[in-house]
């Protein structure tokens, strides 16, 4: 099988228009014909069933939320990016995609970032049309706000609840179409499995999740927008329920696994208060554009920060990065807190916290001024700590955040099995090594509005699709695999609850798969894996019964993929011997520090086929080509 | 924090949702007053795991309080005593040693329980299906800069559209009356410029799904605005209110 | 038709239906006690059996009277039928629940307190209106209320009614601005103007006729 990126022909900024007029359409008697199925309700879900459905498809939604306003997208804080260049100050489409190849460490595909700053612009427009209340200015027309790995300004956002204004715009839209019956939306159900049937995506396997039926949904193309894989590392600042069973799952019927070792460490996070800690909070990286970060120029300086005088503090973003700053992207700045405090910088009880700092800011513009900008973060930073961030600087520590590798996909979002797109941060695509701030909104959003309501009617169109019935081969033999998956976990009656295998298995990632990896580190990682996924086999405990609602075999269905998702990633990052934006393989560093990246050799896309539970998965490569902006060092000086 | 606390715990434990629930009595010792409030649950589900016991389940996700999932009746108070804060936010350090703390679900007629302490919400779903929303579809919208919006305007519709539907308004009404969700929703479209096209439909089908899902009425008591964990105000019911008279007699 | 009859039963519209009526009794509040405050001046009652008389005799009173009484039959039957559908919304009760922690108990005792109200209405009416209008015996209205007056168990009870009354209104009547959808900052204090003039001013200017009967004579 080869990899078939299926970029466009012709010059960058006519790719996208030359390839929706080359692609086939569906016309519109015939759309109803057709039936889609959404899984994941979040940003890229929800706007994809909305805008699918109001052209005319049948479409069925599944979520293993109640309702798809719970969807992690809410999370988002900071702002969403798009190159309006309302402020005048010299942004620009190429500017967008420049900065976002750039800031993803040239480890993304040229064309498919260009598409996205190009699309980014209509999101905005379409969001607001739907009642987004995006901040003003006081003339009335929209503001914008600078974010890291960007010289201009061009966030958009709400408050500190960008992600939640646009996901309940998306879920709005969504609604609407459920009110008119062509979405039907099935809340609390867990795919489970894909059916792939002839060669083709036509349904998935879903776990009731109130009464423990397995169900059946079948259709003529599967999308999954089921979001990332971050809790592989049990505690990161995704919600609770997020988890990878779905594109994994589906990983396991044939499709590929585009660069697994790629995963975001966001700097500014609440550090780990205790060992029950269950998950950890992030406060928006938009805090870096009027907070100052520190550390005490004193190793192991116990004095409460107010009292370390000016000349004593080492603002070492600014001293390092003079014209970034607190500004530097999320890989940059997490990795120099990391540094700050293996040298012994560190803050706080645990040593592992560097101060973000307000008191300038306050000073200069008022507390009232800093309220209004960002006030719930420090409501936020209030209630989880129990101390006031206006009086002393509130400590942060970066976290794992978001995952940019997923499954591969082509220029049209299919995945290596025909039927199968995928959308938003279950995808591969956009961000390369690194993943900009404002712009997982922005890459969902584009997915779900503007890309798949194209793409996915040119497969249609160009495919024949034969009848399928639930109660077909197909389904059955997928269906009697996650059955027997769970009388498997339910029969194993070992000693130890799920959490306690998910702890130790992000133990693991973090130490030797997360902001620094090394050889040694991740041969060590590839032993102890296999070793706790053998004991979780052996010993793991599920109280309740399968057939109705529990949390526990929940849980344990995606642990149990998270421990084989956990080994590719190890697999993928000892393979990726060099350093690039979130991978930061400490072999390979520059003199100040920066990851140190080997174009020569690394210049692809690893994008994994699965060979087999405990057999060593089959490596292909998309060679990544940059005509327009060229790889050099990364420079935020 | 120095120290730990001993809880006593009085849960709410129904198998589903044709069953007849019961209080079950549990006593943690060892909870941290820096865990939260599902921490010191989670503490409890392992421990019940671990003597071969069901655990106890509940509605979380992000733990941050944004998703609106978490949904406890707290001691008598929906996500617990603070002001502001859902149930996930919530910190045992707002408690002391020797408590002893009753969890119940949500209780209202359109929020059925499903087991334990998890409710099922989806009439606030249909709600927002029959009319949450500006009938706009993708693409074809004039450009974002195209209606200037006051800074003021903006501001209230946000201060509304922050509503996280977690349905605490509804569990601390005495009538279970969904008014201040429904209102955040209608008065933010009512504000915007982009929602006038249908006001007058959208209230109208709005309330008219809250009572069919048998939702109480709203007495003004105002506990939902006390208790809301985004602070949303009484002032968009008033402006529901409004809209609806103007809808339904002008 | 189909509009106002979807309004009328709907929640909201019930509401707006206990507002109108509230604000329409309220009116006649203001008018009631204006008469009553005639039985202050010291002419042996002459100016107020003056204005009693009209009020029994006068053709175009007696439909304002029957609006009067539907308008008292409406708040108490709507009151009623939105109680008990309040109710219903919340079939199984909390085993623990704070409501003092959110709410006023004014806010939350409406109900009852109109219910004592509307108990206290039905003896009031008997007291005077009943008994002058359809068993006439010759006293004139100032000899009635002179007379009704003197027990103190009767005052007593009057006293607790108008408290009621009080704590009734307390919550009715900035309920109802809220009802209507008038609120906004720049009238805030105006409504609580208004507000305190029906909760307080007028109940305690009521509350000074029984006292004045039985301390004065």
């Amino acid at each position: 099988m080869t990899l078939d990126p299926k970029i466009p022909a012709g010059p960058i900024e006519q790719k996208w228009d030359n390839h929706r007029f080359a692609m086939k359409l569906v016309n519109p008697a015939n759309k109803r014909k057709y039936h889609i199925i959404v899984v994941g309700t979040g940003l890229a879900g929800a706007s994809a069933a909305a805008s699918l459905a109001e052209l005319g498809y049948r479409v069925t939604a599944l979520s293993y939320h109640e309702s798809p306003r719970r969807a992690h997208s809410i999370s988002a804080q900071g702002g969403i990016n798009a190159p309006k260049n309302y402020p005048n100050d010299g942004d620009s489409v190429y500017r967008l995609f420049y900065d976002t190849v750039k800031g993803g460490d040239y480890r993304a595909r040229e064309a498919n970032v260009y598409r996205l700053s190009q699309v980014s612009n209509a999101i905005i427009d379409q969001c607001v049309a739907q009642g987004v209340p995006f901040a003003r200015e006081y003339g009335g027309l929209l503001d914008n706000r600078s974010f890291g790995g960007a010289q201009v300004s061009r966030t958009f956002y709400a408050r500190g609840q960008t992600g939640q204004q646009l996901l309940l715009g998306a879920y709005s839209a969504m609604m609407r179409q459920v009110g008119l019956g062509t979405v039907k939306f099935y809340e609390r159900r867990e795919m489970l499995d894909l059916v792939v049937a002839d060669g083709k995506a036509r349904g998935v396997i879903a776990r009731n999740m109130v009464d423990g039926r397995l169900e059946s949904y079948e259709g003529d193309a599967v999308i999954l927008a089921t979001g990332g894989y971050g809790n592989v590392f049990f505690l990161s600042t995704n919600a609770k329920m997020c988890n990878a069973t779905a594109t994994w799952r589906a990983h396991k019927r044939g499709a590929f696994f585009g660069n697994p070792c790629f995963t975001q460490i966001h700097p500014t996070c609440i550090p780990v208060a205790s060992e029950h800690q269950s998950k950890l909070t992030l406060m928006s990286e938009s805090l870096r554009n009027d907070g100052r970060i520190w550390v005490p120029k004193a190793k192991a300086d116990k004095r409460a920060p107010n009292q370390i005088p000016e000349e004593e503090r080492d603002y070492y973003l600014e001293r390092l990065y003079p014209s970034f700053g607190n500004l530097v992207p999320r890989d940059v700045a997490s990795r120099r807190a990391k540094e700050m405090c293996d040298k012994g910088h560190g803050v706080g009880t645990t040593g592992l916290a560097v101060y973000l700092d307000f008191s300038e800011t306050i000073k200069r513009n008022g507390q009232a001024w800093v309220a209004e900008k960002y006030g719930n973060l420090f409501d936020m930073y209030k209630q989880i700590t129990g101390e006031d961030g206006y009086e002393s600087p509130m400590r942060i520590y970066p976290a794992v955040h978001y995952t940019m590798g997923g499954l591969w996909v082509d220029y049209n979002l299919m995945g290596t099995i025909p039927g199968l797109f995928v959308l938003g941060e279950a995808n591969f695509s956009d961000h390369g090594a690194n993943r900009l701030g404002a712009s997982a909104l922005m890459q969902g959003l584009a997915d779900g509005y503007f890309i798949i309501p194209y793409t996915i009617g040119d497969y249609l169109a160009s495919n024949k699709f034969q009848k399928i019935d639930a109660a077909g081969p197909a389904f059955k033999e997928a269906e009697a695999s996650v059955a027997d998956l769970t009388k498997k976990l339910i029969a194993v009656r070992g000693k130890t609850p799920v959490d306690v295998f998910h702890k130790e298995l992000g133990r693991i990632m973090w130490e030797y798969c997360g902001m620094g990896r090394n050889a040694a580190g991740l041969k060590k990682a590839l032993e102890l894996i296999p070793a706790l996924r053998e004991r979780f086999w052996e010993d793991v405990l599920i109280t309740g019964s399968p057939d109705s609602f529990n949390q526990e075999l929940e849980k344990a269905h995606r642990l149990a993929d998270f421990l084989e998702l956990a080994e590719l990633m190890v697999r993928d990052a000892l393979l990726r011997d060099e350093s690039c934006g979130g991978h930061f393989r400490e072999e390979h560093q520059t003199e100040e520090g920066e990851a140190k990246r080997n174009d020569a050799k690394f210049s692809f896309v690893a994008a994994w086929e699965f060979a087999g539970t405990n057999r060593t998965p089959k490596l292909h490569k998309e060679p990544l080509k940059f005509d327009y902006v060229k790889p050099s060092q990364r420079s935020y000086k | 924090m120095s120290g730990t606390m001993t809880i006593t715990l009085n849960v709410w434990r129904q198998s589903d949702r044709n069953s007849k629930g019961r209080f079950a009595r549990y006593t943690l010792p060892n909870v941290s007053p820096d865990m939260s409030f599902l921490e010191m649950l989670d503490l409890l589900n392992l421990d019940l795991v671990r003597k071969g016991e069901e655990a106890i389940a509940f509605d979380h996700d992000c733990r941050e309080g944004i998703c609106g999932t978490c949904s406890l009746y707290i001691n008598g108070r929906a996500h617990g005593p603070l002001r502001g804060v859902t149930a996930c936010q919530l910190h045992m350090r707002t408690f002391h040693d020797g408590d002893s703390i009753t969890i119940e679900p949500w209780r209202a007629k359109p929020f059925p329980v499903i087991k334990d302490l998890v409710v099922d919400r989806s009439a606030f779903d249909r709600i927002m299906a029959a009319g949450g929303f500006v009938s706009v579809r993708t693409g074809g919208v004039p450009d974002a800069n195209t209606i200037p919006i006051p800074k003021p305007v903006a501001e209230e519709a946000m201060d509304a559209a922050a509503c996280i539907g977690c349905g605490a308004c509804v569990a601390a009404c005495k009538n279970g009356s969904a008014m201040l969700f429904v209102a955040a929703k209608v008065s933010q479209l009512a504000l915007l410029p982009q929602g006038h096209a249908e006001r007058q439909q959208r209230v109208e089908a709005m309330v008219a799904r809250m009572d069919a899902e048998g939702f109480g009425a709203c007495s003004n008591t105002y506990a939902c605005e006390a208790e809301c964990p985004k602070k949303i105000s009484v002032t968009h019911i008033a402006r529901l209110n409004s809209e609806y008279l103007r809808a339904k007699l002008i | 038709m189909n509009k106002i009859a979807s309004f009328t039963t709907s929640s909201v519209g019930r509401k707006l239906l206990m507002g109108l009526t509230g604000f329409f009794l309220c009116s006649f509040l203001i008018v009631h006690l204006y008469l009553n405050l005639f039985l202050l001046k010291q002419d042996h009652g002459s100016t107020f059996d003056l204005y009693a008389d009209f009020m029994a005799t006068y053709p175009l009173i007696r439909p304002l009277e029957i609006v009067l009484f539907a308008g008292f039959l409406l708040h108490a039957f709507v009151g009623g039928w939105l109680w008990i559908s309040n109710r219903l919304a919340r079939p199984v009760r909390y085993a623990v629940n704070r409501p003092a922690e959110n709410s006023s108990l004014s806010s939350r005792t409406a109900f009852w307190t109109g219910t004592f109200v509307l108990i206290f209405l039905v003896i009031h009416v008997n007291t005077f209106f009943v008994s002058s209008r359809f068993f006439p015996d010759g006293l004139s209205m100032h000899e009635r209320v002179y007379e009704a007056f003197q027990s103190p168990l009767y005052v007593t009870f009057y006293l607790v009614a108008l408290a009621f009354l009080a704590y009734h209104l307390k919550h009715g009547v900035q309920s109802a601005f809220q009802t209507f959808g008038l609120r906004h900052k720049k009238y805030e204090t105006l409504i609580a103007a208004i507000a305190v003039l029906f909760w307080l001013i007028i109940p305690i200017a009521f509350a000074v006729l029984p006292l004045y009967f039985l301390l004065a004579h």
